[in-house]
Parts: C-alpha cells; structure tokens; sequence
C-alpha cells in the first residue's frame, strides 16, 4: 500500500489574527505556522500503519500546495516519518485550486489511500478531500475516526449521528479523517530532523486551474458584552435570567 | 433554474435541520426570484415529504431506491447531480453537517460550481453572488464571492431560523439511474446509541473541563442534562484522559457546536475550546478562577466551584420545570 497525506500549512492554533490592506489579506508577520491539527493525525495513523506488518504500508508521501515557505512544514512531516515529499508550487487561493493542483500531480502516481484532514484550521472549508476523490473519481469517505488495515483489505471507522458505521472500500480511496484517527500527534526525534535534511521534495509545476471562488475581505468579531456575574449562593438568578432575559430554557 | 436543496431523513423523518435548510434555500430563492425544489433520498412517506412545503418547498423529488440505503458518497453525488441537470437548478444547498460535508465538495468539483461552505446568512449580495462564514476557527468572518455560474452553500447548522411559508408541494417520485458498480463502499456494522441526544443536534449542551476533577463527579452534569433534554459535552483533555467518550470532545480538534445555551463547568476557555463552542447563542461559565478566559467569552458567569454549584442549579431547574 501507498499512502499520500495532503498537508495543509497552517497558522498556529493560538495565533491573534490580523488583516491588512484595508481588510483583504491576513497579516502574515509574527505568525508562527503548523502542520494542520488533523493531518498531523492523518501522518501519525500512517506511520502506526507502515510499523505493522501486517498491513504492508510500503511507503509514505505527502504533498502540499504552496510555495518555497510551505517547506518549514513539509520537513517537519518529514523529520516526524513521512518518506518524501510532493510540492505544488502554487498559491493555495481556494479548494478547489488546492484539490485540481493535487489532482494533476497525483493522477498517475499509483497512491492507493490518500488522507485528508477533515477541514484546515484557517478557512475551516472541509472540501478538499472531497472534490480531489471526484476529480480522481475513485470512493471517498468523510468523518473517519479509525482506519484498519488487515490482510490488504480496509475498513474505516465513519462517524454518523450518534453512532459509528465500519466501512469497507476497495483501494485507491480518498479518507477525510478527524479526531479519534489518531490518539496523540508523534513529534520528530532529533534522528527524524537530521534525516529529514536528506529527504527528497519533489516541487512540481502547477497547472492552470478555473477560480470559483474568491475571498473578497474579512472583519473580526465584535467584542461581547461583558459576562454577567451571578452570586454562588444565588443559582435561582442564573435560572430566572436564562428563562426571562435569554428564553433558551 | 430553481434552487435545489439537499435535505436528510433518520429512519424517514426529518428533523429540525432539514427545515432549516429549506427555510434558507427558499429564501434564497425568492432573492433570485425562482422556486425551491427538495430533494429527499430514503423511504419517506407522503405527509412527512409536505412537512417540506410548510417552510418553503415548491416541489419535492423523493428518491426511494433501495441501492441507497447506506451514504456512498460518490453514487449520492451522481444521483444530486443529475437531479440537478433536470431541474436545471444552479444554486444547490447543503447542511455543513458530516453528510454536507462529505457530498458538497464532490459536487462541487463535478458540476464545476463554487462552494462556500459554513455560510452563516443568506448572500448579502446576489450579483457578485456574496457570503459571509467564519474562518480561523471562529476568530474572524470572511466575504467570498462565488464567481461560477452553478453554485455551492453548505450552511452553518443552527444558524438561520425556521420561515412558515405553508406551501403545497408537489411531489415528485424520482427513479435516478444507479448502476451497481457505482456503488463501491459497503456498511459491514453499525454501531448506534439510542435516546441520547445528539451532540452536534443539541439546543442545549452541558459540559465539563478537567475543573470537575474526576469523572466520578460526571453524575450532575448527565442529571442537569436530563432535565433540560441536553447533550453533554467535554473538553479535550478530559475525552484524552479517558474520563468521558471522545465523541463528546468539543472544541477546534473535536466537535464545532452551535446550541442556543452551552454550560461549560470547570473549563478554562482556551482557545481552541472556544474554536468550538463561541457560535453558542447563549455561554454560561462556572468556573472558580474569575481570570479564567471563558468568562470574556460567556453571558452568564458564577465564580464558585461547580461541584457545589451544579446540584443547587438542578433543584432550581427542577423548580422552574414543574412550576
Ligand atoms: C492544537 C491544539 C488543539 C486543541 N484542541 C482542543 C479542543 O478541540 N478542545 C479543547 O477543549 N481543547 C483543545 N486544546 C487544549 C486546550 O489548549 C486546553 O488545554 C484545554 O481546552 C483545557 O481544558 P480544560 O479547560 O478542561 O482544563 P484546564 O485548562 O485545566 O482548566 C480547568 C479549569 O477549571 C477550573 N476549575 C478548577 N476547579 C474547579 C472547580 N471546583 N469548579 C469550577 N472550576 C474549577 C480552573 O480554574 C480552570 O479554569 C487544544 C490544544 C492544542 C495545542
């Protein structure tokens, strides 16, 4: 089996973010940027994957879709255990493009599971997954928690409403994963990051690719109210306020 | 050129979230001046499939084909589309639920149509098409304009209110052409919990943080759910320590909920929580430590210890309730 994860760079988790040019693009000084929480879930279930034999992981890719300064990221994937690396060299303007470049680079290369994380944690869109298994017409299936492999055959766990489905798929298949697919995020030894240095990135050239969508400006939330504070030894006011001042109970 | 609007059945009955959806596309509709049209798959009967008219429906395509009993991504997203390509529909609705979420994209990269999802209100312009949902998880709002002719919404699940319009649909018996090897997942289990109420469903949520101390103290945080016909819900660190199920696990990493009322006990309020619960309508903290974060984002605040304060909430919950 051939695995490919698609990375996306992300700003850390607890970055304050800003905008500039009157509210259009996201001030990129000071951040500090992380490989997405769920792909670095993705990566880890992977490398737990390729350490049992049983299910005959032979190799581990991953690929992103951004220019020079994306690679901080793609070696930190490396240096946790990923084997190579793929890089569109491209700006990731909107899903679709980020699906379409992955798309065209991958098509030929005989990936048999490919793993996405379930959204990024900028634009929070949770779509490249799916419109990169259409553009490759192959399965997908979202919402997975557990991915089992087991005598070549491959079962997923998916998360419905209040329950869990096992699923099985036939390879190559595109799994948008999330929480619960890994336990905890592996981080690199310093043997990882040395032998990262050596690994390969192959950079690829990007296709031209349709614009569907386009962000046009971001604001920031307005701030809140003030909490109201409600005496301990009174409770009966918190009640009398979510009844007749809020009316959510 | 009507707008087509996915809706999703449990065992052939809609719920709360599929009128909202219709609501929204109906909407929409009159914006662009046309009609709404609902789709359904699964065996739903005649009178369940009008409860779609009374929020806006004009027409119902009902699909019943056994070949679809179980979600397979890629056969519900030929099926859509070529509902789509009948109805001529160019603005197609989705929840942002897990279904939304696993169908929209594939559609959107088959018919070529821009998707926004998580949008959060009705466009605010048609022409540029605009949308506005949060992006940084919750820390800011963007605008993206859909510039293809055919175009994708998947909405923010609690996030736009219920519209009467009490229509009468007509209703539309679709026979799609499903090819057997369209099919290629199969269910081999299922596993589902009965009578608990539904996470991501809930109007009302009550959670608690490692400030619970153990989960021996989880009784009065499943009581107060009880009687307010709540879901409960934890923060990371208690679902990773094993204290409650990871399903329940809210938050940037976990679930991103948005109930009228969250009860968030004994939690910090970090930001990635926050990520997760801060589209609540209504935040109450109970938290002992009043510096805690969670209060700059909470309505209602009570500086004391939760364990004291929970059983004092239930009784005066319990009094409301049978007054
Ligand atoms: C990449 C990343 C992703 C993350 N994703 C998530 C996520 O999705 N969801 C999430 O929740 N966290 C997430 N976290 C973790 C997050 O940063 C916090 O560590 C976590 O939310 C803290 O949980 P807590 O509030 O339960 O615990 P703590 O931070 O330990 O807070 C406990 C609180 O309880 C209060 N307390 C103590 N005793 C009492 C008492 N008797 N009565 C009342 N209050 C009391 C304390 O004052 C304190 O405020 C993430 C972290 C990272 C780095």
């Amino acid at each position: 089996m051939k695995i490919l994860i698609c990375l996306s760079n992300v700003p850390d988790t607890t970055t304050k973010v800003k905008f500039v040019d009157n509210n259009t693009q996201l001030d990129k000084t000071g951040i500090q940027w992380i490989i997405n929480p769920w792909d670095e879930l993705a990566l880890t279930r992977a490398l737990e994957l390729k350490e049992d034999a049983d299910a005959s992981v032979e190799s581990i890719t991953v690929i992103t879709v951004g220019g020079k300064d994306s690679e901080t990221t793609i070696r930190k994937a490396l240096a946790i255990g990923a084997d190579d690396a793929l890089r569109v060299d491209a700006d990731p303007g909107d899903a679709y493009v980020v699906a379409s470049q992955i798309a065209e680079a991958i098509k030929d290369k005989g990936y048999d599971i490919i793993l996405c994380g379930i959204e990024s944690s900028d634009y929070n869109s949770s779509l490249v997954g799916g419109m990169l298994s259409e553009l490759l017409n192959i399965p997908s299936i979202s919402a997975v928690s557990g991915l089992h492999i087991s005598n070549n055959e491959v079962t997923l766990d998916r998360d419905i409403d209040g329950g869990k489905e096992v699923v099985s798929a036939p390879t190559p298949f595109v799994a948008v994963v999330q929480k619960g697919i890994a336990a905890e995020p592996r981080i690199a030894s310093m043997r990882g990051i040395m032998m990262a240095k050596k690994k390969p990135i192959d950079v690829i050239a990007p296709q031209s690719v349709e614009v569907l969508t386009e962000f046009a400006g971001y604001e920031l939330p307005q701030s809140k109210a003030a909490c109201k504070i409600i005496d301990p030894e009174n409770v009966k006011e918190l009640v009398d306020l979510l009844r007749n001042e809020a009316k959510v109970i | 050129m009507s707008v087509l609007v996915f809706t999703e059945n449990w065992d052939g009955q809609f719920k709360k979230l599929s009128f909202e959806l219709v609501s929204y596309a109906s909407k929409i509709a009159e914006m662009l001046n046309t009609t709404t049209t609902a789709v359904s798959i699964g065996n739903v009967g005649d009178s369940e499939l009008n409860k779609l008219g009374k929020y806006g429906a004009d027409k119902i395509i009902s699909v019943s084909d056994n070949k679809l009993v179980n979600l397979d991504n890629q056969a519900y997203t030929a099926v859509i589309a070529e509902l789509a390509e009948k109805e001529g529909a160019k603005t197609i609705i989705f929840s942002n639920n897990n279904v939304g979420k696993a169908l929209a994209p594939r559609l959107s990269a088959k018919l070529k149509a821009g998707l926004v999802s998580g949008a959060i209100k009705v466009p605010g312009t048609i022409d540029p098409f605009t949308l506005t949902k949060k992006v940084f998880s919750g820390k800011a709002f963007a605008s993206v304009i859909i510039k293809s002719e055919s175009k994708i919404i998947t909405l923010a699940q609690n996030s736009f209110k219920l519209i009467e319009k009490n229509n009468t649909p007509s209703i539309e018996q679709y026979a799609p052409q499903v090819s057997d090897d369209l099919i290629k997942t199969s269910i081999k289990n299922v596993e589902k919990q009965t009578g608990k109420v539904i996470l991501t469903d809930a109007d009302i949520v009550v959670s608690g943080g490692r400030g619970m101390k153990s989960p021996d103290n989880w009784g009065p945080i499943e009581e107060l759910a009880e009687i307010l016909g709540a879901a409960t819900a934890c923060s990371r660190p208690v679902s990773d320590e094993g204290w409650r199920p990871h399903n329940e696990h809210t938050g940037q990493t976990g679930k991103i909920i948005a109930p009228n009322l969250y009860f968030a006990f004994g939690i910090s309020g970090a930001i990635q929580h926050l990520a997760g619960i801060s589209s609540s309508k209504f935040i109450v903290a109970v938290n002992t430590d009043k510096e805690a974060p969670i209060f700059e984002a909470a309505d209602y605040g009570i500086i004391g210890d939760a364990l004291k304060v929970l059983p004092e909430l239930i009784s005066a919950v319990k009094e409301v309730k049978s007054s």
